[in-house]
Order: structure tokens, then sequence, then C-alpha cells
């Protein structure tokens, strides 16, 4: 469906994106994460044809964008990070005049939008001038634009910014919703939000790719150890004997003492072998009951400082 | 293209700006025209639009500033050029926009004709010969304030560089009086807007004249795309 291929852009001598190259199948919500002046917009700025790649292609639907620009932008909804409003329209004059200029069939033209309307909940403002609407509002009118003329593919650039946490929910629901039928770049800075809507996440760091693959991947084969949290009821140095023993454990370290004897270790293995079940049967034939046991998995967080900084992630 | 100047269009007559071009103008007009022709019982309307050309220096910029320096201002540039819209399109929409109210000012204006032809009887065809070089000095303003309006995201700046630009087309004919040299200042006269208007003023049709006046706004139709194109390809 979204083809990029050696994008690069470069102003001046800055380069703000460098060389990404990736693909975005049809149906696919794909998240596009990183830091703030990671190149994230400047991605999306090139994919809808706001501005032109200084090298590289991006194809839609087989359009190639600085080749036939206008095929591509038909098929394209683009809510920009700041919302394209015409703060002296009503939500419904500014919906006809965006559909005007997508070229929507007049005949569709309005069973589409009050299906839009309704869609992003904008119907009970349908009159009211957008300059007096609030935060949220505008930003679901700005969402009601990306989607008029039902484009194939859809670029939202941090579309949940500014909302409060229930309509961030909502809006994240319209999302998943609306991947059935669309195609979906989607930008944030915002983990929970990546890794509950995408299916698929870029992350992108000063204008290179740094990862691209599934939340659930990333998190996994994040990191080059597993991490174990156990609470333990045993003295701490025979534990602490025994779990050593064990094939595969590279670090223990006592980490909370809540009880005399019960103990919370931190435990890092190698990834290739699982230590749970030698830990278990370690513990059960030292008679040291496990009261606890929790593979710590990297979180998006994580992952995403690891990527992002130069520091090393941080440690829990 | 058409969304777009209806679009604008519809701006125009909800917010103040058309009220006060037309407003302006007429107040203005007026006055011109009741010392210019009902005292002084001077039956042509061409005294009266010379000098409301004069007029339009300082008032054209002011309809067109917002056209384009706003767009960008409030980043709604953004979705006209991810729209399946040329930049043609785009530019041509807004300057028809302007065009047009300035149009129906000028349409407004043909009371005075009506008023003229009561007390007296003008040459029709003189009237018209003055109004086509009127409407044209118009348009011609109207593109230089548009490219003025491409420069900047700032609608104050667009206005004094669309005044300064159509200043400066006074000046130019001054500057080219001021030369003894004969080629000199021949050349600068047929670069000067205003000398030509003169013909039109004295009912002489020049379709020479027509074309140049028509260049002169394409071209600065044209360079507005490009200095929008430009900034695509440099800005972030």
């Amino acid at each position: 469906m979204i083809e990029i291929q050696n994008l690069t852009k470069k102003y001046g001598q800055i380069k703000a994106v460098n060389n990404l190259n990736f693909t975005v199948e049809k149906g696919e919500i794909l998240g596009f994460l990183g830091p703030n002046g990671a190149g994230k917009s400047t991605t999306m700025n090139i994919i809808t044809g706001f501005m032109p790649s200084t090298e590289g292609t991006v194809k839609v639907c087989g359009y190639d964008i600085a080749e036939e620009p206008k095929e591509v932008k038909r098929r394209i909804g683009y809510l920009p990070e700041i919302p394209p409003l015409y703060m002296d329209m009503t939500v419904k004059e500014y919906l006809d005049f965006v559909s005007e200029l997508k070229m929507v069939d007049r005949s569709k033209r309005k069973g589409q939008m009050d299906d839009i309307m309704e869609l992003v909940k904008v119907s009970d403002v349908r009159h009211r001038l957008i300059k007096n609407l609030s935060k949220g509002y505008k930003q679901r009118v700005g969402l009601a634009q990306a989607l008029v003329g039902t484009p194939d593919v859809l670029i939202l650039d941090e579309p949940t910014v500014g909302l409060d946490p229930k309509q961030i929910i909502e809006i994240r629901k319209l999302i998943k919703a609306l991947g059935k039928q669309h195609t979906i770049i989607l930008s944030s800075h915002i983990l929970p939000e990546v890794s509950a809507v995408c299916e698929r996440v870029v992350i992108i760091n000063k204008g290179e790719i740094a990862a691209i693959d599934t939340p659930e991947n990333l998190s996994k084969n994040f990191g080059s150890s597993s991490k174990f949290s156990v609470t333990i009821a045993g003295p701490k140095s025979s534990v602490v004997g025994a779990i050593k023993e064990i094939y595969g454990v590279m670090i223990v370290e006592a980490h909370i003492e809540k009880d005399n004897d019960v103990i919370n270790y931190y435990i890092e293995s190698t990834k290739e072998v699982d230590i749970r079940r030698p830990l278990f049967f370690a513990m059960a034939k030292a008679g040291y009951p496990i009261l606890e046991l929790k593979s710590m998995d990297m979180s998006l967080e994580d992952i995403f400082l690891q990527l992002t900084t130069d520091e090393k992630g941080v440690e829990q | 293209m058409l969304a777009i100047f209806k679009r604008e269009i519809r701006s125009y007559f909800l917010s103040p700006v058309a009220y006060v071009f037309i407003g302006a103008f007429f107040i203005l007009a007026g006055m011109f025209f009741m010392t210019g022709n009902i005292l002084s019982g001077y039956p042509n309307i061409n005294g009266t639009l010379s000098t409301m050309q004069l007029v339009l220096t300082f008032i054209t910029p002011i309809l067109t500033m917002k056209l384009l320096a706003d767009e960008r201002k409030t980043r709604t540039d953004q979705l006209l050029l991810t729209s399946p819209v040329s930049l043609t399109g785009i530019v041509m929409g807004k300057f028809l926009a302007a065009l047009f109210v300035f149009f129906v000012t000028v349409l407004i204006s043909l009371i005075y004709v009506v008023i003229l032809f009561i007390f007296g009887s003008p040459s029709v065809a003189e009237l018209i010969n003055n109004y086509l070089g009127f409407f044209l000095v118009g348009m011609s303003f109207i593109a230089i304030s548009i490219f003025a309006s491409s420069v900047t995201d700032s609608q104050i700046i667009a206005a004094i560089v669309g005044f300064a630009s159509i200043l400066s087309l006074w000046i130019i004919d001054w500057v080219g009086g001021a030369f003894s040299n004969r080629i000199i200042s021949d050349i600068v006269g047929w670069l000067s807007i205003m000398k030509r208007s003169e013909d039109f003023a004295n009912g002489i049709l020049k379709p020479a004249s027509i074309l140049y006046y028509i260049s002169f706004s394409a071209v600065f139709i044209f360079l507005t795309i490009r200095v929008i194109d430009k900034r695509r390809w440099s800005e972030g």
C-alpha cells in the first residue's frame, strides 16, 4: 500500500530524515514513534505530498508522489500536527469545503458527511463556528476532515495530542475501528498509545529507523537478557547460592527484604534459556518456597529510551 | 479551484474585509466624483477613475493580505497542498476571489455613470474604455499584492510589501520622467503601468495595452506559484 524507499530530506546541511525504508501493508496500522524532532512530521509531510523529498521515493497504492501527486493525494487523508481548520467557518461548512476540495461526488457528499460527523461525534456542533469549539472538538473536526472522501490511506500526526484521557480513549478506539477499512500511519510520542493501537511500530531517531517490529516482538527481543522478579522465602545466602548454580543465570540481586526471610530477588539470565522451570525445581529441592515469580519484559518505554538516548536503558 | 474561490468569497463577505474595501473605496470615490464631476460640471468619468487608482494603491493590499499569508500562519496550507488541487488552482482561486470583490466594487460604481447620463451625454465608448483601463490596473494591483501575501506569513507585512510594491510602480513613472535621455525615459515609460492607463483615460484603446496588463498579472501570479513551490522544497 505504502512503499518508502531511501527517503532522505535535507534542510541545507542538516539531514532531517536519513535513508528511511519501510512498507505498510493494506489494512495495517503502523505506529511511528520517536522523540520530538526525530523526523516524524517531516516524513509524513513527504508522504502526503506537502513537501518533496531530497532523495528517495514514496509510493502510495502504486503511484509515485513525485510523479503523480494528484493520484496520491486523492487516496490520502491527512491530519497534520496542527489541524488545518478555518476558524471562520462552521463545522459543516468546513467539511463541505473539504469534500469539494477532495472532489467527492456531489451525490455522495451529504450521506458521507453525515456518516463522518456521526463517527467522530461532531454532529451536535455542526452549526457552530470552529473557532468557538474546544480543543477536543477541533481535533475531531481535524480527524473528520481526513476521513472525507474515504481515502485508502490515513496519515495521522499525533491525533490524540491535547485531548483529555476520556477523549484519548475514544479516539484510539475510533482509530482501531478505522483500521479495518483504511491503512493508517499514526505518529505519537506516547508509547502506550502506540502499543494499544498499532500492529507494527517504527521507532525513528535523529531521522533514522532505530527499530521496526510488532510491539510484542520489540519488548520480547529487545535487550540482551531476560529479567525476572522473584520472591522467595528462605535464608538469603543459601537462596542466592542456589540460584547462581542454575544454568544461564547472570545476575542475582537481593532487592527488597520484606520479612526476615522473605526476600525479593532480581534475576537476569541469558535470553537463550528459560530459567523459570529449573528455578522452581531448585527452590523446591532446597525447600525454599517461591511466593512470586514475574517475568519483566522490557516495556516499550525502556526500548524507546534505549534506542533514542545514548545512555543505557533505565534499570528497574 | 472553484472550491477555493467560493471559500474566499464567503470569507470576504462574512468578515469585514470586503466591506472595509468597498466602503473605503466609495467614501473617497464619492468625494472625487462630487468635486471632479458634479461641482465642476465635468461629464466624463476618467478624472475620477484616475484619482481612484491612487486610492487602490492603498486599499488593494488590504484586500489581498490575508489570502496566502494567513494560510501559512494557521497551517491550513497543509490541507490545500495535500489535496488533489494544483498549486495554480489554489493561487488562481484566490486571485479570482479578490478580483471578484473588486469587480463588484466597479459594478457598484456604475451608479456614477447613471448620474452622468442623467445630467449630461457622455460618450459610451469612452466610458467603456475608461472603465476597462481602471479594471485592468486594479487587476494588476491585485496580482502584485497577492504576490506580496505569498512571501510572508504576517498579514501586516504582506499589506506593507504590497503597498510598497504598488507605490514603486508609480515612482517608476516619475523616475522615467526625470531622465533627460530620451531612450531611457522611453524604456522606463514602457515599463510603467501608470503611463499605459493614461491611454485608457484619454479614450485611446490599444490592444497591446490590454495584453500588457494581462501579462503583468500573469507574471505575478506565476511568481506567486513559484514562491510557494520553492518554499515546499526549502522549509519544514
